[in-house]
This record gives structure tokens, C-alpha cells and sequence, in this order.
């Protein structure tokens, strides 16, 4: 039982190994995050995936991050205004919303203007996580109303819903669609807003060289190429 | 008691204690009121969906009871093992099997929705349908261990008098089992009260249809920590009450 404590304790603090930073990172870039950590080359990373929003609340209550990625402004004023930053976060990819729908497009959605039949099944973002805050703004602009099925809690599960056939259509992230296992129609830059992603280390990193390292790696050629790949723009 | 025993009793009392202390004491007191008074919508859904799963699970979980409680037949056990799954399933793994099969693309689901045209996700009736999945255990369980106590001479005599089985369960079981099916229906309740995995995975989220009070919390804790947090002493008092209230009528 002791032995079975102690090993417990032994793993948990990572012993062994060099410990690794804690990049907490917006679920709307999951996968391009996991990337960049086995890229970086510097050290070792784990990525903690949540919304842009409750990666705040982490930080709000003590969380043990070394470096986060927001996927939006008022979530990285949020951090800039909790004091909790060691510079001022930097915008280090940007994003745009798209149509997500049923596969081979059976409503035939072609715009966002489409999405306004009420004989649709459309769901949302909620607006209080990012992609949320970014369709809102979006179809007021476009002067389009909109009535959702539901405002999912991330931009994931909006995803979720249409792949599932349970939407007929939904708003997420062009990035989501490009990797082309959702079909998709894109919104044309000049209706999307731009998501823009921030980086910023933190203040109360146990490794603040090495945190400081991965957002200035963020910005590099290598980076920026993966991020690419994952359909984000610089 | 021995002193190792005691301290570990205390440390795990302090885990159950401290997060509900740590709540009280960041409660907003002051703005209680207004913070409630924002969240009709959601008390509404709460009210409406909790009363209606509870009364779909009390008609469904009484009759599945009774069958456990008298029956005798092979696959009993696994029929037990079915319907208390649903209590140690994560809410979230029961959200998606609603989604696979009462989805709109789901077998049965897809089949409703040719028949009638209804579909349940993101409804008021998908919600319920939720929460009964989730409470309909908690009511079948206790019901049937209400059942198990009765008296079966009472019964015996009543059926050498001549009462049918339906006359005998309606007036002689029914009856006795009265505390233990109060019990049943008020932890039912509060369990499709606090339910949120299976609904915001299944119902979805909207304000005034599948928003009910945990789903409000969880979306308030992103805009306004404060307002989570009174909602929250909100399910906190009612779980307590409810608790209480079950407790008496189990141990009358």
C-alpha cells in the first residue's frame, strides 16, 4: 500500500523526467496545439484543451499553466486585466467562421442568409465562448436573424451536432471544416469576422524562459507553416 | 472509536463539507435576489421538465418495480442490472445514447420522425426524456424495495376473499409501500433536477425550451461567476430539503 502511495506520488510529480510546461489552449484548436508541443523542440509540453472562456476561470483560480492561447480579444484582456501575464499577449494565428452542414449540403445552404429559414435546424455557439461571440456579432452585421436549436457550450459540439445529422446546419470555424470530415460552406472574409488567436505567458510559470520560448516560437516559420496546415491564417 | 479510523472519517467529511462551505461563503448574498430573478427562464424549464420526468418515472419505474419486486423469471438479475445502469452511467455516456438511438439520425428516433414528424433533440420533450432516463432508476429501486417489505399474508387473505392481482396490488400493496414510493419520487425528482450531462448533450441548450437551472450555472459560470453561484446555493437548499424529505418518509 505504501510502495502503491509512493509511486503514485512519484508519477504525479513527474519525476524522472524533465517536467513539462502546461500550455492551456482554446478547444477550437485542439489539434494544431498538440502539434506545436511534439514540434517545439524545446522542452517538453503538454497541451490542457478547454473553452477560451474557462481557461480564464483556470488562471482566475490558481491553475498551474505556464502559457495560454485564447481564441479571442476579450478573453486575453480578461488575462491582461487579472494581472497574470508575464508580457502582453501577441496575436499568433487568426481564424474565420463557416457554415458547417449535413453532408453533400441537402438544404443546399450557400450563405448565411440561408440559415435565416425557420424550417432549419440550425444551432449556435453560446455567446459566451468565443465562437459564440464572433457568429453574434456577425449575423447582426449582416442584419440576418437567426433562430438556434440550441447554443452549444463550445464550438466542438456545435460540430458534434451537425456531423451527427442531428442539425441541418451550424456555425463554426473555417478550420473545423477544412479538415474535410464535416462538408462545409465558407463564409467570404468580407461577412467573417476575424477570430484572432492570443498568446501569453504566465506570470506565475515555474519556467518562464521556457514558456517565453514557446509563444516567440509560435510566431516562427515552422510554426506558422503547422498552423497553416490546420487552416489558420497569420 | 480507533484514532486512524477517526482521522480519516474526518478528512473525508471535510471533503464533502468544504466545497458547499467554500460555495456559501462566496455566495453573492446581496444580490441573491436579482440573480434569481434573472433566471426565471431557467427555474421554469427546471420546474416544468423535473415534475414532468418524475411523473414519467414513477408511472414507468412503479409497474418495473413491482415486475422485480414479484416476479420470477430468468434474466431477472440482468433486468435489475438494465434499469440501475442508468445511475452509474456518466451523464454524458447517457446524453449520447439518447443522441444514437431518439436522435433525429438515431433508429427509433429516425423512425418518429418519419412517422409523426416529432423530433426530440433539442426540445422541451428531449429534455424531459433526459432527466426521466436518469430519475427512473432512483424510483425503481427504492419502489422495489418498498415492495419486497409489504406484507404478502395480507395479500394471501386478501386473494382467498376473493381480489383479483390488479385489486390486490391497487388496494392492499400500493398502500403499504406509500413511504417508500414517497421516497422514491422525491430523490427521482431532485436526481431530474440536477440532471446536466444527458440534457445539454441530448436536449442542447436554449434559454426558455432546454435550458434548465444546471445548464444556466454552467453557461453563468463563463459570463457571471456570481450568479453561478447563487444559482447554485439554490440547487444546494433544494437538495437538502429534498434529502430530508426523503429521509422522513423512508424511516416512517
Amino acid at each position: 500500500m505504501r510502495r502503491l502511495l509512493l509511486s503514485l506520488v512519484v508519477v504525479l510529480a513527474g519525476w524522472g523526467g524533465e517536467a513539462p510546461i502546461i500550455v492551456g489552449g482554446a478547444s477550437s484548436m485542439a489539434e494544431a496545439a498538440d502539434e506545436l508541443a511534439s514540434d517545439f523542440g524545446q522542452g517538453p509540453v503538454e497541451v490542457s484543451v478547454a473553452g477560451s472562456q474557462i481557461l480564464v476561470s483556470q488562471v482566475r483560480e490558481g491553475a498551474p499553466l505556464d502559457v495560454v492561447l485564447t481564441a479571442d480579444e476579450a478573453t486575453a484582456s480578461e488575462l491582461v486585466r487579472l494581472q497574470v501575464l508575464a508580457t502582453d499577449p501577441i496575436v499568433f494565428a487568426t481564424n474565420r467562421l463557416a457554415i458547417a452542414v449535413a453532408p453533400g449540403n441537402p438544404h443546399a445552404i450557400s450563405g448565411i442568409e440561408d440559415l435565416a429559414n425557420p424550417d432549419l435546424t440550425v444551432v449556435l455557439a453560446a455567446p459566451q465562448v468565443p465562437a459564440g461571440r464572433y457568429t453574434a456579432e456577425m449575423l447582426e452585421a449582416a442584419g440576418v436573424a437567426v433562430t438556434p436549436s440550441s447554443l452549444e457550450p463550445s464550438v466542438r459540439s456545435v460540430l458534434a451536432k451537425v456531423q451527427l445529422g442531428e442539425a441541418d446546419a451550424g456555425i463554426v470555424y473555417r478550420t473545423d471544416i477544412s479538415r474535410g470530415d464535416v462538408a462545409g460552406v465558407e463564409i467570404p472574409d468580407t461577412v467573417s469576422p476575424v477570430a484572432e488567436y492570443y498568446a501569453a505567458a504566465l506570470a506565475t510559470s515555474a519556467q518562464p524562459e521556457t514558456a517565453a520560448a514557446f509563444v516567440a516560437f509560435l510566431t516562427t516559420p515552422a510554426a506558422r507553416a503547422l498552423l497553416a496546415e490546420f487552416g489558420f491564417s497569420p | 472509536m480507533p484514532l486512524r479510523l477517526g482521522v480519516l472519517a474526518g478528512i473525508g467529511l471535510a471533503l464533502l463539507v468544504v466545497p458547499i462551505a467554500g460555495l456559501l461563503i462566496r455566495v453573492p448574498w446581496s444580490g441573491l435576489g436579482g440573480d434569481l430573478a434573472g433566471s426565471g427562464d431557467a427555474v421554469r424549464v427546471s420546474i416544468v421538465v423535473s415534475v414532468l420526468a418524475t411523473t414519467v418515472a414513477v408511472g414507468l419505474g412503479v409497474p418495473l418495480a413491482w415486475l422485480l419486486a414479484r416476479g420470477s423469471f430468468r434474466g431477472q438479475a440482468l433486468l435489475r442490472a438494465t434499469v440501475l445502469l442508468p445511475i452509474v452511467l456518466p451523464a454524458v455516456v447517457s446524453g449520447v445514447a439518447l443522441l444514437a438511438s431518439l436522435g433525429r439520425s438515431g433508429p427509433i428516433g429516425g423512425l418518429i420522425d418519419d412517422l409523426f414528424g416529432i423530433t426530440l433533440p433539442f426540445t422541451t420533450a428531449g429534455a424531459v426524456l433526459a432527466a426521466s432516463f436518469v430519475a427512473l432508476p432512483f424510483v425503481t429501486l427504492v419502489a422495489e424495495a418498498g415492495f419486497r417489505a409489504v406484507d404478502r399474508n395480507l395479500e394471501e387473505v386478501a386473494a382467498t376473499l376473493g381480489a383479483g392481482p390488479w385489486r390486490r396490488f391497487r388496494r392492499i400493496a400500493l398502500p403499504q409501500a406509500v413511504p417508500a414510493l414517497a421516497a422514491g419520487v422525491v430523490l427521482g425528482w431532485a436526481r431530474a433536477l440536477g440532471e446536466f450531462g444527458a440534457t445539454v448533450t441530448f436536449a442542447g441548450n436554449l434559454s426558455g425550451r432546454t435550458q434548465t437551472l444546471p445548464l444556466a450555472i454552467f453557461f453563468e459560470l463563463e459570463r457571471d461567476p456570481e450568479a453561478a453561484f447563487s444559482l447554485s446555493l439554490v440547487l444546494v437548499v433544494v437538495s437538502l430539503l429534498v434529502l430530508t424529505a426523503a429521509r422522513r418518509a423512508w424511516v416512517r
